[in-house]
């Protein structure tokens, strides 16, 4: 090694080169043209925008490929306000690029950090000042004030706690009792096994007590799958094989995941699918999940007929349907 | 020509001189608007990210605005009698009724929800465009940490915003993604069941949720952007903008055009391009087209159902996640939703949010930067940026796997167990393979300002030899692929007593994998060559 490494050095800002519209006028005002057509394009398109609001028909529709049926006054506001818009942007960047002055310019940065003396005053300042306070020799202040305002965020805490009910034991339950008859959805007509050919599903609801109307919250508990299978094609345990009918076997459709609407049946392999993440359920199985994040079967609905003949619940849920909660006890899975 | 007062003489030259003397009287406003009408704004197309998310938030301000009109935050039950005949008379929400009014009934409503709707699409894109510009260029180093973290926050409240926002209209699709929210506030241990009845004002769905998110989307969270955006912005300004190396650029200047008038017709013209775009796609292309879900109800579900693509990392972690939960003392503890949706992406969100303070840790490095790094001369960083995305691409096209499935003809099992696995292993491969290359450029740089670039033309040497021809590289190139930081030059490597205890030693190794470098080519170097060559 000889002497100190030399490195490259900076050759400094390139120099300017001017642009055609620079020197030949004949280019500024071809460049002044564009800009100006530009703009006027603007002014075209804004009364497009404003005659299609007036003139063009709103119920119109036009079927375009790729696009899909369209509605054709929506589209021509839409296109009006597109050149309306676009070319004033366009217009003032070529007026920029073309006629602006291109020359770029230095400007120096100075260091942010302030000069020893003046971070040292501002410290000793601080420091005054706060000794002036006199809270370091009053802990009792200091102290009381900490509790002071440490409380008082409680407030606006304690004041939100209106926005809802307790929870109480409403997750564990639901509109399901023994006796309940199971109501078609949406017909809300009670069903008999008849009604279910061998390989059919239906979503049931509870009868509710005459009077009271169903809401969006019953439903988010409630809803019912019935699917008929061939008794033969059940792989259940006593118990739960006497939790059906007929070939008939009733689940909670509220994903045990996440508690969407586990909808999708396939006949063939007699799989539930929820379309969230696609948690599969085996029907021949209780509902065991074969697939997908869900960590827990859907729960079954033990059903029988009553006197009439009708499908009916023998008994309430075993389990909280849906999605798992703190409070939720799982001993009985 | 000091005192001599110089009257104006054109017509804008009278008009802009009475409104900016008007002002200095009251405000004294000559001398700073005179100095920042000079500003000078550095130029670099990458440099526009941050002015689209600008630009798509005053859109979304605008049409949302437009779109309050008529929408209706109500969960109240009303049945529907509009120009969309196929829903006649079918009971439904005042929220979806009125979303229907605003896409029928309302000329160019439908317009605006598209728009509205494809501003939060390309204002979360930008966001992340944005934030990896400012990764990979280091531009988040010391001053401008805080507006690192003010970036955080505007994208973590982004991805809420634009939840909240596809939630109101209380289609089938949105009522099941709120589903999914409540099920993930429930799970919450301990404390789950009261967040969740607190939040939905009693038992899933209530009639309250939608009336208090419609507070919050248009609101709250609007008002919070504001403030972090104009902050953000007063930041920029006050500290400067960052530059890309070259020749006349240096951490101690700001090379650029002034404020006045380029960078003004450039950034105003800009917005207007960004106004037409959107304008554009809310023309031609549908975007959540409610009336096809039909209204909410607990009981049903369309096929299929995907959310914002912002969400869909999430999505897919979720499906992705393992089906445990722990049954303890009569309590349920749910991991395949706890896990996906608030550990891993807490985890996430705090990684990102301190990276500037951890690199500078282990760097050692707390000077100013201003000027921006070249991705391929800080191999570390670029790496983890490349494995991040990794990461969020597997996770995304997991969200979507239903939808791979059926295009590409493959299985959601085959799908789910290879980004699982894909999840854990791709983005390792992906940091290797990232900081390698890195390597090879940096090689390749110096190459090219040692030996110039390859002509393609072929000469025959005496010898008979057949040799490339190659040109030397201008100074300013030469300038550019050499002018980074050399670690050896850096000014406090780290001092020895960092180093103690098993804390210090990890520092030390991340420090020496973080300076990894092929040494930038030195005119010492190119004099040798050019001696020993003829
Ligand atoms: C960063 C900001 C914002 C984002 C990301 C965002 C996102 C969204 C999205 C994705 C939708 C669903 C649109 C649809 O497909 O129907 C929506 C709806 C809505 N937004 Fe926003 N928004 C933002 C700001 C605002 C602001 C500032 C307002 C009002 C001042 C607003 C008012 C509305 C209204 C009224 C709706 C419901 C109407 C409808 O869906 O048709 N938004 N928002
Ligand atoms: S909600 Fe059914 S799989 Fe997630």
């Amino acid at each position: 090694m000889s002497t100190q490494i030399e490195r490259f050095e900076d050759p400094g800002l390139p120099e300017h080169l001017h642009r055609k519209a620079d020197t030949d006028p004949k280019a500024a005002k071809r460049a002044e043209q564009q800009v100006a057509i530009l703009f006027l394009l603007s002014a075209v398109g804004t009364v497009g925008t404003i005659a299609s609001y007036i003139w063009v028909h709103p119920q119109v529709y036009l079927y375009i490929p790729i696009l899909g049926s369209t509605n054709v006054q929506q589209a021509c506001i839409g296109l009006g306000l597109t050149l309306a818009t676009l070319t004033i942007g366009l217009g003032a960047i070529q007026w920029a690029k073309k006629l602006m002055p291109d020359v770029e310019q230095v400007q120096e940065r100075h260091e942010f950090r302030s000069s020893d003396k003046d971070r040292d005053d501002l410290t000793k300042t601080v420091e005054n000042r706060v000794e002036e306070t006199g809270i370091a020799r009053r802990p009792l202040i200091k102290r009381t004030l900490g509790l002071a305002l440490g409380l008082v965020g409680l407030s606006p805490l304690v004041l939100l706690r209106d926005l809802g009910p307790m929870p109480g034991k409403y997750l564990d339950t639901t509109d399901w009792t023994a006796g309940t008859r199971l109501m078609l959805d949406p017909a809300n007509t009670p069903i008999r096994p008849e009604d279910l050919e061998v390989g059919a599903v239906a979503q049931v609801l509870p009868e509710l007590p005459a009077g009271t109307e169903r809401t969006l919250e019953n439903i988010g508990k409630d809803a019912v799958l019935l699917i008929r299978l061939r008794p033969e094609d059940f792989n259940l345990d006593p118990e739960r094989l006497s939790w059906t009918y007929n070939g008939i076997i009733a689940f909670s459709k509220i994903c045990t995941h996440m508690g969407c609407a586990v909808a999708l049946y396939e006949q063939q392999t007699h799989h539930l699918l929820c379309p969230c993440h696609q948690s599969t359920f085996d029907v021949t199985r209780a509902a065991k999940v074969i697939f997908g994040p869900a960590a827990r079967p859907l729960p079954q609905l033990a059903i029988t007929v009553d006197a009439n003949g009708y499908l009916v619940a023998k008994q309430p849920f075993t389990v909280p349907i849906g999605p798992s909660f703190w409070e939720r006890n799982s001993k009985n899975g | 020509m000091a005192d001599k007062k110089t009257s104006p003489t054109t017509r804008t030259g009278k008009l802009a001189a009475g409104a900016a003397n008007y002002a200095d009287d009251r405000l004294g406003s000559a001398g700073y608007l005179k100095k920042n009408l000079n500003k000078i704004f550095p130029d670099h197309w990458s440099f526009m990210l941050g002015e689209v998310c600008l630009y798509s938030f005053v859109i979304l301000l605008l049409s949302g605005t437009f779109l309050t009109f008529w929408f209706d935050p109500s969960q109240r039950d009303v049945v529907y009698q509009g120009a969309y005949t196929p829903l006649s008379g079918v009971s439904m929400s005042a929220a979806y009724a009125s979303t229907l009014h605003l896409s029928f009934d309302v000329r160019g409503g439908l317009l605006m929800r598209q728009i509205h709707h494809w501003a939060a699409l390309i204002f979360m894109v930008a966001i992340v465009v944005h934030l990896f510009r400012v990764f990979f260029t280091g531009a988040f180093r010391k001053p401008r940490e805080t507006n690192w973290l003010i970036g955080i926050g505007l994208l973590t409240f982004g991805i809420i915003e634009g939840f909240l926002g596809y939630s109101l209209p209380d289609d089938l699709l949105s009522g099941t993604g709120i589903r999914i929210a409540e099920a993930i506030l429930q799970a919450i241990p301990v404390v789950g069941s009261y967040l969740a009845f607190f939040a939905f004002g009693g038992p899933f769905p209530g009639t309250s949720f939608i009336p208090r998110v419609y507070m919050v989307h248009i609101l709250l969270l609007p008002a919070l952007f504001l403030a972090l955006i104009t902050v953000h912005l007063m930041m920029v300004w006050y500290q400067k903008h960052t530059q890309f190396p070259g020749p006349g650029r240096k951490e101690s200047n700001v090379v650029g055009y002034p404020l006045m008038p380029v960078y003004m017709a450039k950034a105003g013209g800009f917005f207007f391009i960004v106004f037409g775009v959107t304008a554009f796609l809310g023309a031609v292309a549908s975007i959540n087209p409610i009336w096809l879900y039909g209204p909410y109800t607990p009981g049903q579900i369309s096929a299929g159902s995907q959310p914002d693509w912002y969400m869909g990392w999430l999505d897919g972690l979720v499906r992705m996640a393992p089906p445990l939960e722990t049954h303890w003392l009569g309590h349920t503890i749910s991991w395949n939703i706890l896990l996906p949706s608030l550990v891993l992406p807490g985890l996430i969100f705090v990684g990102m949010t301190f990276y500037p303070f951890i690199e500078a840790w282990i760097s050692g490095d707390h000077r100013e930067h201003h000027l921006l790094d070249r991705p391929r001369n800080v191999p570390n960083r670029t790496a983890l940026g490349a494995m991040s995305i990794a990461f969020m691409v597997i996770a995304l096209a997991n969200g979507g796997n239903d939808i791979i499935a059926t295009h590409f003809h493959l299985t959601i099992n085959g799908i789910m167990w290879f980004t699982r696995i894909g999840l854990f292993t791709v983005p390792p491969i992906v940091f290797i393979i990232t900081k390698r290359v890195c390597l090879s450029l940096q090689r390749a740089d110096r190459d090219l300002v040692l030996h110039g670039r390859e002509t393609g033309r072929l000469v025959m040497l005496p010898s008979g030899e057949m040799i490339e021809v190659h040109e030397p590289i201008s100074d300013a190139r030469k300038w550019t692929l050499t002018q980074h930081q050399q670690p050896e030059a850096l000014p406090a490597p780290l001092p020895e007593e960092a180093l103690v205890g098993w804390k210090g030693k990890l520092r030390k190794r991340m420090n020496e994998a973080h300076n990894v470098q092929v040494p930038a080519a030195t005119l010492s170097e190119l004099k040798e060559l050019g001696d020993s060559h003829h």
